[in-house]
């Protein structure tokens, strides 16, 4: 019985044996050499492939890094890390990383419960692209948020939430990285990926309708009316289509609070207007 | 023997009350609201300006571009308004308004109801009226007919299917227009066999419409080259590939029309339409409408005037309560539930339904159990569930690779599932999200 399970132990254990020593050397005969360069960027990237860059993932980004020449460099950003990042980057090759604001998802709609009442319910629609192609929503504006959560689904990084006093989507600027995933799959377009402007102080116009004031109005109390009072205060402020864009070169330190004030609906929204005067 | 598709299908519930009821006339609202785009393609170019008089058909729009189609007016009275105005959908959409005074008609039309059996000469001059009057595919989609029914040169239509098919539940307009209008039909049959040099259309009703099938039979004897076939009583018999399945047994492969394997599908509304245009020269204003539902209390069909708000339908059938869970536009399988009973009645809706919680209410999803039912019940055999998994990860390349495109958005397989998972809706995004990426 000994004598054959010893031989059993044997027999097996040199299979085993010879196995690993021929995979040993085929692995060293045909083993391709990588550039440990690509290696090291890409493990200096967030490693989400999130595709924000542009490129199909970080190995595919890191490859561009290392292609490209000193101004074609300049071009490439990984959204997701940032400034840091692409600073790493630049110092595994010797470039001098991209200067780029930091940038942060905003989104374009304010259409709270209490400022666009429900006038009717869904009843278990599974997405919003497919809410926005048969019927205009639960608050009845054709321009505003529909509340079903794709940009939630699609968010990669848990910045996102509906808010559930409010039922729009709330961004958590700690965790966003402006990849542009809830821009591109929002079917309204109500994400705009932004600077973060001084100290994380920014404004915008929360508000993507684009009917005329009165029209606006009967559905949503923060609705954008496009009255043109806040163009008068900044002209760099455009108004197209009843509707209100403030470009992000616009101060929201030296604009920021007169915009507020003067707004007659709310739609211009000042973010981190305290967070100045707790560093000082 | 009776004819039927080969794959899927599915026995949802009749509900036809409506279909011995004979049809009324729904009469003039105060103001009708006329689309400017009531058809597939561009919006047509509004003709009339604020404060014109029009009478009944009076052109308001002209075809603007390829795939358009004239807009006519449904009234006579005076414009008051053009502009964005709500539609069914809650959407705004362009919108002529037009408050009704008296019913007075354009000289060209001709009112009488006798029936004129001299068909034009030429092709040109029939598909030159159909163009005028604003013909559009009634069935649904809304494809202006005159296109559909411009053959290019290297094809050729051997077969002419009329769709006398209502396969979904409620509805009965195009039924009360078989009988109502039984020869109409049948001589707008032989225009089209004319305008495709063809004596060989076909009619096809489902089973359960015995009245219309013996009018309309009787009525085949005295007209050659016009037949009526019978078809089984089975959603969804009545889509266009389905029909085409079961009249001819032939197939129409991916991303190609019926015309490719020389068939083409007309709706007895169309060709009732046809009909009227080119032997009355009358454009398509008026239409028959099903106001029905668990919760009308005076179930309808009615002729009206295109433009009517659905809610001036409504109230003649009695109004509605707090019960009423949903109005839909259309029939419950595929329609949509509107917000606004002020929108209009356009070119394509085709019924009204009143439904309440207990018929329209989405029930809860469970998990799928892999029975294959939504396979067995899916009429272009594709895999619903897996169309539901791959949109849930928004897979394309994989959506493409098992055809999604293809599905007609039935809704078989969501009737069908056992565990209530809403398929209808992942293939509905689904298609929009290919579609999105293409656009790309």
């Amino acid at each position: 019985m000994i004598t054959i399970l010893f031989s059993n132990v044997l027999i097996v254990g040199g299979i085993a044996f010879l196995s690993a020593l021929m995979l040993y050397f085929i692995s060293k005969k045909f083993s391709i050499k990588e550039n440990p360069v690509l290696d090291k960027i890409e493990k200096s990237l967030p490693g989400a492939n999130c595709g924000a860059c542009g490129k199909a993932g970080c190995k595919n980004f890191a490859l561009a890094c290392i292609v490209s020449s000193r101004e074609e460099f300049e071009n490439l950003y990984c959204p997701v890390g940032g400034a840091e990042t692409m600073q790493k980057v630049a110092k595994i090759l010797g470039f001098k990383a991209p200067k780029k604001e930091p940038q942060v998802a905003v989104l374009k709609c304010n259409g709270t419960c209490d400022n666009a009442p429900i006038k009717l319910q869904f009843d278990k629609i599974i997405s919003c692209r497919l809410a926005n192609q048969i019927s205009v929503g639960q608050t009845e504006c054709p321009n505003g948020c529909l509340r079903l959560g794709d940009c939630v689904k699609v968010c990669k990084f848990g910045a996102l939430k509906i808010n559930e006093k409010t039922l729009i989507p709330e961004v958590d600027e700690s965790k966003c990285t402006a990849c542009g995933a809830c821009a591109r799959i929002c079917p309204r377009g109500l994400f705009e990926i932004r600077a973060k402007g001084e100290g994380g102080k920014r404004v915008y116009v929360a508000c993507n309708n684009k009917q005329k004031g009165a029209l606006a109005r009967k559905n949503c109390k923060a609705a954008c009316i496009g009255c043109m009072k806040c163009a008068k205060i900044c002209s760099q402020i455009q108004i197209k289509d009843n509707l209100s864009y403030i470009p992000s070169d616009v101060s929201a330190e030296k604009y920021g609070e007169e915009l507020v004030k003067n707004c007659p609906t709310g739609a211009i929204i000042l973010k981190n207007a305290q967070s100045k005067k707790e560093h000082s | 023997m009776t004819k039927t598709f080969s794959l899927g299908g599915i026995f949802p519930k009749k509900y036809k009350i409506t279909s011995e009821i004979p049809s009324k006339d729904a009469g003039l609202p105060e103001y009708v609201y006329i689309p400017v785009k009531q058809h597939i393609g561009t919006p047509a170019k509004i003709l009339v300006n604020k404060g014109d008089k029009v009478k009944v058909g009076t052109l308001l729009a002209d075809a603007d571009g390829v795939i358009s189609a004239d807009v006519h007016s449904s009234v006579s009275g005076e414009v008051i308004r053009i502009d964005e105005t709500e539609a069914a959908s809650g959407y705004f959409e362009n919108m002529i308004t037009i408050k009704v005074q008296g019913d007075e008609a354009e000289d060209y039309i001709d009112l009488s109801q006798t029936l004129c059996k001299e068909i034009p000469e030429t092709p040109q001059e029939i598909i030159d009226k159909i163009r005028k009057a604003g013909v559009v595919g009634m069935g649904g989609a809304g494809y202006p007919t005159p296109i559909k029914d411009t053959i290019p040169q290297d094809k050729k239509i051997d077969i002419l299917i009329i769709n006398g098919i209502e396969c979904e539940p409620w509805l009965t307009s195009d039924d009360r227009l078989m009988v109502e209008k039984a020869e109409e039909i049948v001589i707008g049959a032989k225009i089209l066999n004319k305008l495709f040099g063809i004596q060989n259309a076909i009619i096809a009703i489902d089973e359960n419409k015995l009245k219309a099938i013996d009018i309309i039979s009787n009525i085949t004897k005295r007209y050659v080259g016009v037949n009526v076939r019978v078809c089984k009583t089975k959603y969804p018999q009545g889509g266009e590939k389905q029909l085409i399945s079961a009249i001819t047994g032939r197939e129409v492969p991916s991303g190609k029309l019926p015309m490719d394997i020389g068939c083409l599908v007309q709706n007895v509304g169309t060709v009732f339409a046809v009909y009227e245009a080119v032997m009355k020269n009358k454009p398509l204003y008026e239409r028959y409408v099903t106001v029905s539902g668990d919760m009308c209390k005076t179930p309808q069909t009615f002729k009206v005037r295109i433009g009517t708000p659905i809610s001036f339908l409504i109230d003649q059938c009695g109004g509605y309560d707090e019960k009423t869970a949903q109005i839909i536009l259309g029939g419950p399988m595929m329609g949509n539930s509107i917000i606004h009973t002020q929108a209009p009645i356009t070119k394509t809706s085709s019924g009204v339904l009143l439904l309440s919680n207990e018929l329209s209410k989405r029930p809860t999803p469970t998990d799928c159990i892999r029975c294959g039912k939504c396979v067995d019940s899916c009429p272009m055999g594709l895999r619903p569930y897996l169309i539901g998994i791959y949109t849930r990860n928004n897979l394309l390349e994989e959506l493409k690779s098992i055809h999604a495109q293809d599905c007609i958005e039935c809704g078989c397989c969501a009737y069908i599932c056992p565990a209530r998972i809403p398929l209808l809706d992942f293939c509905k995004l689904a298609k929009i999200e290919l579609k999105n990426k293409q656009g790309k």
